[in-house]
């Protein structure tokens, strides 16, 4: 399944198929980061049940430094 | 007790700091400590990927100690930075949100359309809407009108450590503001923190001025100080100024 991840084409493994999962796989599950999924925002509660799909676009986004 | 208020929140530092810029994270810690700030400002950037575990601020704070102050950064529309908002608020972590809306690279001017724009949006949805703005003091008004929690007026372009070029305009914005007034960007040295809170700002943030100090450390304590030597500055009520001299010894008295 081809998504495009901040921005790049990235092939998931055919395992991955909510957004749980994808995090899981970058081993994200304990990092404070906010994930949206084809211009909506995921709520936290929600990673398990939201699917991730093939030509989604997802963002990874997290907080740095920043004045 | 003298405290800032924005919104629901209060705080006894009057200084904000933001936390780019940083040599490392082992300085950013201890200057952060220095400065006693309770505000810390962050910005909203896309995980990397390749390396998602590299060391982040973020996760060596303590986040019951402070609070979060993301910002727009990086926004040229207010729907960009209404996006950013969002993000930072699905964290979970905090609902200030910093609006900057910016109108130029070159100069990093704020938008004003765009940030009234966005400022105006964000107050709607439930942030706490603090506003980086221009020295203007009708867009600070009209700022007001939309609800803001407080306005942010550069004191010159951002990063750049040329201190508070209009204190004229300061001067009216913080003469009418209802909510408080931050100098946000441009501020070089405790010198200027002192001169923005004499003027009569409620707060003064700044990044770059401590990050890219020679010791960033010290210089967060100096612009402690300087932010409280000008708030007690201006809460004594300075004098006013005069032509000539007035001998401050008696006059009376004199041996002849």
């Amino acid at each position: 399944m081809l998504v495009q991840l901040n921005g790049k084409n990235v092939e998931l493994a055919a395992e991955i198929t909510t957004v749980r999962e994808l995090l899981q796989s970058y081993q994200l599950q304990e990092k404070i980061v906010i994930v949206e999924r084809n211009g909506e925002i995921v709520d936290r509660t929600r990673y398990e049940e939201t699917p991730v799909a093939d030509g989604d676009r997802i963002e990874i986004v997290h907080f740095v430094g920043g004045g | 007790m003298d405290t800032l208020k924005i919104g629901p929140y209060e705080f006894r530092s009057r200084l904000l700091l933001g936390t780019g810029k940083f040599p490392d994270l082992d300085i950013q810690d201890k200057a952060v400590a220095a400065s006693e700030a309770e505000i810390l400002t962050f910005a909203i950037r896309r995980l990397n990927l390749e390396n998602p575990h590299e060391p982040n601020f973020l996760e060596k704070l303590d986040l019951k100690k402070f609070t979060l102050l993301p910002n727009t950064a990086g926004a040229y529309t207010a729907e960009e930075a209404v996006r950013i908002a969002r993000l930072a608020k699905a964290s979970g972590l905090c609902d200030m949100i910093k609006v900057e809306v910016i109108g130029d690279p070159k100069t990093l001017l704020p938008d004003p359309i765009g940030t009234l724009e966005a400022s105006r949006i964000l107050v709607e949805e439930g942030f706490i809407v603090l506003t980086y703005t221009n020295d203007d003091p009708i867009l600070a008004k009209h700022l007001q009108e939309a609800g803001v929690h407080a306005v942010m007026p550069g004191a010159s372009p951002i990063g750049s450590g040329q201190g508070i070029i209009n204190e004229n305009n300061l001067r009216f914005i913080i003469e009418d503001a209802k909510v408080p007034v931050i100098v946000d960007a441009g501020i070089g040295s405790p010198a200027d923190c002192a001169k923005a809170m004499e003027l009569g700002a409620d707060g003064v943030l700044l990044n770059t001025a401590v990050a890219l100090a020679d010791n960033p450390v010290l210089m967060a304590e100096a612009m402690k100080l300087g932010v409280e030597a000008g708030r007690k500055g201006f809460l004594a009520g300075r004098i006013a100024k005069k032509r000539y001299a007035s001998a401050s010894s008696p006059t009376e008295g004199m041996i002849e």
